[in-house]
């Protein structure tokens, strides 16, 4: 096999002075502007978040394995509950997957070198640490107990530090504001001439179309927080009934930002699925215009059913009626991409890597998560369900089998890249499979308990839901050790791991024509342009352990059956 | 079983501690049906499982189908297919749209028919505060917890003194949240008597898990007033204690030492209470009848104000009947012989015998 001596340059090893080498020193990375030192710092800030809330999570689940007090009093339940859903929320899902994925990949798929407003970047990341620092230090000290919800009047009259916590997250809503405004800015302006927006990768149209939430949307959780805050301090009647305002308000305005805000969390992780599937089926995505307009419907959708939430609160019965017949209109862009990507399957070339395996699990999850999803916007069924652990468990199964899923095989997929090191494949499928099976135990049970009755946010329950509570439980353990197991895999793979060239996987997208970890400035020469599921252009280079583009293979080459068409 | 109907039922050596209800099993996914809802729930919750496990097996099915048949190994390349088709991905698009429209449609009817009251029911005044139940019954009652008429339609006009409360009745697959500062309405229809569970839903602060309580179905109307209404003067004082407890007390006070709003009442006879000041006091007559009339006067430790004052509300008979029968959860505490006497006799001679009949208001 015979590789141009341009293409060595292009896909080879990389060079000493990759992004991660070519400055040293704390300060190095604090004040850098590269978005992929930026995306690696924010990596590490969400799986800090994302390993906290999990030692909540298993707490309160220790704690409900059976119906009495075992070692939380109720008070301290309340609180646990709050922690966990309010840095899982507000520090680790909504920032998962675009600020830390996105920051590193966007700008490179884009085959730009950076994203628009690089000192915007790293200020999102401090308002990230900031706010994080802020929620955690205020919950830690003074406790919070309102829920991640802050629903009134009790979050005006706890004695708990709802002022605290609420500036923590106004101040992450900023965050998600600065860098949803950087993609929309970069995807829009420094796009190659030759990327018309049919040629960007799904990846980005997901995001883009998740940027677009996080503007629109966020401004109004910011001024829900900042009323709060004043009602509590002024009591300016407007949310607290005992000053003639309305807590009803309160939920209106904070599901407008909230249900948005749950396809800021999804939306990524479908882009991600979307890109995964195909480059491990090794053929291009199938129905490419209708994934990325089912992203754009789905941004847009999703700001028209916020009243979801609302079914018993007491809001007029046609209201009801009208959000949840918009509320199944979303169904069908959902549906519509888990159909692609199977059709993507049809005839593929098939690897069952780890990250495949997250994207099939992807698949399995979210399939139940959408579906269940059809119970709750069903409006007599939902007045059963509401406020259920029917309810708890749908959103786990979105939220954690969804984007935490897709976030794991988003890492798998990207780490090459990211650190030029290879992670042990062997390990990482037994790290999805212990994800997989665990959280299974953990959310189904809870479906049946939910629909059998038992509400949500109870310290204590009654016996006959023991014994689903038990079987979650365990299931938690399971993968709570799964998810140490994925992690331990990538982070043995940064030091250990075997070192690869610029394409192990034969991906088409831009970002993988750089070397493995990139460079500072992402590509050391002039990108070759190529659609991003063209998997007929690349080919594999023994010599290099690498796929490169076919046009850097010299003709005479014998592996190289000259007459297969290449379809753009 | 708490309900009247098992207390009637029981025989003089029966067990006089309440049972929480036992939960019955409807089907699977459901517990025991008692309202005319079952069916716009139930049924339509079947219809969409079915539908979705549907789909689900054919979504997992071909995944696992495609991940065999063009699973990568040496030999197998990709083969040539479409990468889009308009045509189907329309009609994948459109088709389900229809199943999604008679969901809407179907469980738009099932919730009018839950929201909407006819015009006969009964009326029930439902107030929530953290973090117990009380309802108001047309003909003046009041209780703790709730006692209906088979077959008979009710309204719920709820208010809450706090905050945000909500009345979920699982058998009755009914739910409404209940909000300060305004009324909000509920109904149902119980079809089946019985004793089911009645949770609040809304998370309201610590105490959420605990703010449950029961509701009894009764066949008739009498049987109803029976258990919310009173004096029953053939009955001994412990028995009249007992249906007093669970109408008034039973939100908040358990009859064993659990705790739940309150302390829980079993065994705290002659016990030695610490109180919020770090004070102590016996728990004796006097003590119980403060703790009913004026219960800010000497708070237990752990726990807020938030007994109200039954001041006006049970005159000294019925004050009387609590005391024999809070005295007989104590297993070791002395049960004065007078008190297995009808009610009308007994309160007289154990008045006499140890010289401690309350002062008369
Ligand atoms: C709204 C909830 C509520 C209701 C209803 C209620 N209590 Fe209480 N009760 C409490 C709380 C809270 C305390 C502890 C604080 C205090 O001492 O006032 C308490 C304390 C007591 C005590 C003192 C217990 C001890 O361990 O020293 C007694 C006795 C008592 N209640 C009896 C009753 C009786 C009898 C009734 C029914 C007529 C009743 N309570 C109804 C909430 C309630
Ligand atoms: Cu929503
Ligand atoms: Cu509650």
């Amino acid at each position: 096999m015979s590789a141009t001596p341009q293409a060595q340059k292009l896909f080879g090893h990389a060079e000493e002075n990759n992004y991660l080498k070519c400055s040293s020193g704390i300060k190095s990375w604090l004040f850098t502007l590269d978005h992929k030192r930026i995306g690696i710092m924010y990596l590490i800030g969400v799986t800090v978040a994302l390993f906290l809330a999990g030692i909540f999570a298993l707490i309160l689940r220790s704690e409900l394995f059976t119906g009495d007090e075992n070692f939380l009093t109720e008070a301290q339940y309340n609180q646990m509950f709050t922690l966990h859903g309010a840095i899982m929320v507000f520090a680790f899902i909504i920032p998962s997957i675009p600020a830390a994925l996105g920051n590193f990949v966007l700008p490179m798929m884009l085959g730009a070198k950076d994203v628009a407003f690089p000192r915007l970047n790293l200020a999102s990341f401090y308002l990230w640490m900031f706010g994080t620092a802020f929620l955690l230090t205020a919950m830690l000290t003074n406790g919070l107990d309102t829920g991640w919800t802050f629903y009134t009047p009790y979050s005006i009259t706890t004695t708990t530090a709802v002022i605290y916590a609420t500036m923590g997250a106004f101040i992450l809503g900023f965050s998600s504001i600065f860098t949803g405004l950087n993609f929309l800015v970069t995807v829009n302006t420094m796009r190659p001439k030759s990327m018309g927006w049919f040629k960007l990768p799904l990846f980005i149209w997901s995001l883009y179309a998740t940027s677009i939430i996080q503007i629109l949307a966020t401004p109004v959780l910011g001024i829900t927080l900042l009323l709060l805050i004043a009602e509590r301090v002024m009591h300016i009647g407007i949310f607290d009934p005992a000053y003639g305002g309305d807590p009803v308000l309160f939920q209106h305005f904070f599901w407008f930002y909230s249900h948005p805000a749950v396809y800021i969390m999804i939306l990524p992780a479908m882009g991600v699925i979307s890109e995964l599937i195909s480059v491990y089926s090794h053929k291009k995505i199938f129905g490419y215009s209708f994934i990325a307009f089912s992203s754009v419907a789905i941004a847009l959708l999703g700001f028209l059913v916020w009243g979801h939430h609302m079914f018993t609160s007491g809001q007029s019965q046609l209201v009801t009626l009208v959000f949840s017949a918009i509320t199944f209109s979303v169904a069908i862009p959902s549906a519509v991409k888990v159909f692609n990507w199977l059709a993507t399957l049809y005839k593929g070339s098939i690897k069952l890597v780890t990250p495949m395996c997250y994207a099939l699990s992807f698949i399995f999850l979210f399939g139940i998560g959408g579906l269940t999803g059809l119970f709750l916007g069903t409006l007599s069924t939902d007045i059963h369900l509401h406020d259920t652990y029917f309810v708890v468990a749908h959103f786990h199964f979105v939220m954690v089998g969804g984007t935490l899923t897709a976030l794991l095989g988003g890492l798998y997929h990207w780490w090459p890249k990211m650190f030029g090191r290879m992670y042990n494949d062997f390990l990482g499928r037994v790290g999805c499979f212990l994800v997989f099976v665990g959280f299974n135990l953990t959310f189904f049970p809870q479906f049946v308990m939910g629909s059998r009755g038992m509400p949500r946010r109870y310290a204590r329950y009654d016996p006959e839901f023991e014994i689903f509570h038990q079987a979650s439980t365990i299931g938690a353990f399971i993968l709570g050790i799964g998810i140490l197991l994925a992690f331990g895999v990538l982070v043995h793979a940064v030091f250990f791991g075997r070192k690869i060239g610029g394409n192990p996987f034969g991906a088409a997208s831009l970002e993988w024509q750089s070397s493995s970890p990139p460079s500072f400035h992402n590509f050391d020469h002039k990108i070759h342009m190529n659609a991003p599921y063209d998997f007929g252009a690349m080919v594999y280079d023994e010599e290099m352990d690498t796929y490169i583009q076919r046009d850097f293979v010299t003709p005479e080459s014998p592996e190289v059956p000259a007459a297969e068409p290449t379809k753009a | 079983m708490l309900n009247l109907i098992g207390l009637l039922a029981q025989t003089e050596s029966e067990s006089l501690v309440p049972e929480a209800p036992a939960y019955r099993e409807g089907s699977y996914w459901f517990p025991e049906a008692a309202s005319t809802f079952a069916k716009d729930v139930d049924p339509l919750f079947m219809l969409i499982f079915w539908v979705s496990l549907v789909f689900f097996a054919g979504i997992v099915g071909f995944m696992i189908y495609f991940v065999i048949k063009y699973r990568d190994r040496p030999g197998h390349k990709v083969e040539k297919s479409a990468s889009h088709n308009t045509a189907l991905e329309i009609a994948w698009s459109v088709l389900p749209g229809f199943l999604l429209i008679w969901f809407f449609v179907d469980g738009a009817t099932g919730f009018f028919n839950m929201r909407v009251t006819p015009g006969n029911a009964e009326q029930i005044q439902v107030i929530a505060r953290q973090f117990n139940w009380e309802f108001h019954y047309p003909n003046g009652d009041a209780t703790t917890e709730l006692h209906l008429v088979r077959n008979r339609p009710v309204e719920f006009v709820m208010e809450s003194r706090d905050v945000l409360h909500s009345f979920f009745v699982p058998a009755f697959r009914q739910k409404q949240d209940v909000v300060p500062g305004r009324y909000t309405y509920t109904w149902v229809k119980p079809t089946k008597e019985g004793v089911f569970r009645l949770y609040c839903t809304e998370y309201c602060g610590d105490s959420h898990s605990l703010m449950k309580t029961n509701v009894t179905v009764h066949n008739t109307q009498e049987e109803r007033d029976q258990a919310t209404f009173y004096p029953w003067e053939d009955e001994t004082p412990i028995k009249n204690g007992q249906r007093l407890f669970n109408m008034k007390c039973s939100g908040c006070h358990n009859n064993t030492d659990v705790k739940k709003t309150g302390p829980g009442l079993g065994g705290i006879w002659g016990k030695t209470e610490t109180l919020a000041d770090g004070s102590t006091v016996e728990v004796n007559d006097n003590y119980f009848r403060e703790s009913i009339l004026n219960p800010g006067a000497k708070l237990v430790a752990g726990y807020a104000n938030q007994m109200p004052s039954f001041q006006g509300k049970l005159n000294d008979d019925q004050i009387f009947w609590l005391r024999a029968y809070i005295k007989s959860l104590t297993p070791d505490a002395k049960i004065e012989d007078e008190l297995n006497l009808p009610a009308s006799e007994a309160r007289e001679k154990v008045g006499e015998a140890d010289g401690e009949k309350p002062a008369a208001e």
